[in-house]
């Protein structure tokens, strides 16, 4: 268990993208995984207001979502998405990261289901909300 | 019978790119993912240029997921904000030349964005459109497609909803 946690680390941080948008992992094993982003002028998507991107949020959840699944005791390998909705409650205060944390609440021989939520310093009060569908794939 | 003479072409160009510049170049998030949009008449197609920060999968390679709906969730919104736009830029209620010097409109708040991922998004250039199903005072429903090779294959399609931004007023001459 403990290697397949190692892998999937290693294989989140050598993710190009996650890496581009500063993405730090957190924590990660048993079908859970917490990623932060910190805030960034490049995720911003208002500049009147500073708040970032909806976009920046959406590329956070889906990798959270497939750490997640990597992560689960029950997934040989890596994933791929099939589907996520994204519900945006409010915009993330400018100047504080976003944390999202996904569970992969159940797994079948081909699909993974995940939840994930994101916040910002306010943890009472989710920004974001994520539920999707993901590949469960034999290998990376 | 009489009608207003048509204005001149580069005039009409002029207006028309300066007013989308001003809405897609002052967002930096769509500049740091490297999306342009190519525009022909009022039809937009988005255009996300390739680069190897988009990776998502590195033994594939493919594009990453979360680059894939940022990329359609830009193009909903630019192409929802661009449509509300598009007539009173024609009619000058809006000033081309005051967006281009940074008095941008708001634009729609996401407000839930479903993405299907159809095939993995391969190493190059995409581009994506998107039709906006119901666009109404305060909701709008769109829809929106990408591609890469071919435009018949698409790789992604997304359904958002979008809460509109608070009408312009007419300053009424």
């Amino acid at each position: 268990m403990a290697n397949k946690t190692k892998l999937a680390r290693q294989f989140i941080e050598a993710i190009p993208h996650a890496r581009a948008l500063g993405m730090e992992l957190t924590e990660i094993g048993e079908g859970r995984a917490v990623i932060r982003m910190p805030y960034d002028e490049k995720l911003i998507g208002d500049p009147d207001t500073g708040v970032i991107h909806g976009g920046a949020v959406s590329a956070l959840m889906d990798t959270c979502c497939g750490a997640a699944v990597m992560s689960h005791r029950s997934a040989p390998g890596g994933t791929a998405t099939i589907d996520l909705r994204i519900d945006y409650m409010r915009a993330a205060t400018p100047g504080q990261a976003v944390v999202v944390t996904a569970v992969c609440h159940h797994i079948t021989r081909n699909v993974a289901f995940v939840r994930a939520t994101a916040t910002d310093d306010d943890t009472d009060r989710p920004v974001a909300t994520a539920t999707g569908a993901f590949t469960v794939e034999k290998g990376f | 019978m009489t009608r207003k003479r048509p204005e001149p072409m580069q005039v009409v160009k002029q207006r028309r790119d300066a007013a989308l510049n001003a809405l897609v170049h002052g967002v930096p998030y769509i500049r740091f993912l490297g999306i342009e949009f190519d525009r022909r008449g009022d039809e937009l197609t988005a255009v996300l240029n390739y680069s190897e920060d988009l990776i998502g999968n590195p033994f594939l390679p493919a594009i990453h997921g979360g680059v894939t709906a940022a990329f359609l969730e830009v193009t909903a919104i630019i192409t929802l904000a661009w449509t509300n736009l598009f007539p009173l830029i024609e009619s000058g209620e809006i000033d081309a030349e005051e967006m281009a010097e940074g008095k941008l409109p708001r634009l729609p708040r996401t407000i839930d964005f479903t993405v299907d991922y159809l095939r993995s998004g391969l190493p190059r250039d995409a581009y994506a459109r998107a039709r906006v199903s119901r666009s109404g005072r305060r909701y709008a429903s769109v829809h929106v497609e990408a591609w890469q090779d071919h435009h018949a294959k698409h790789f992604a399609q997304a359904t958002g909803h979008f809460l509109m931004p608070p009408p312009i007023v007419s300053n009424g001459d």
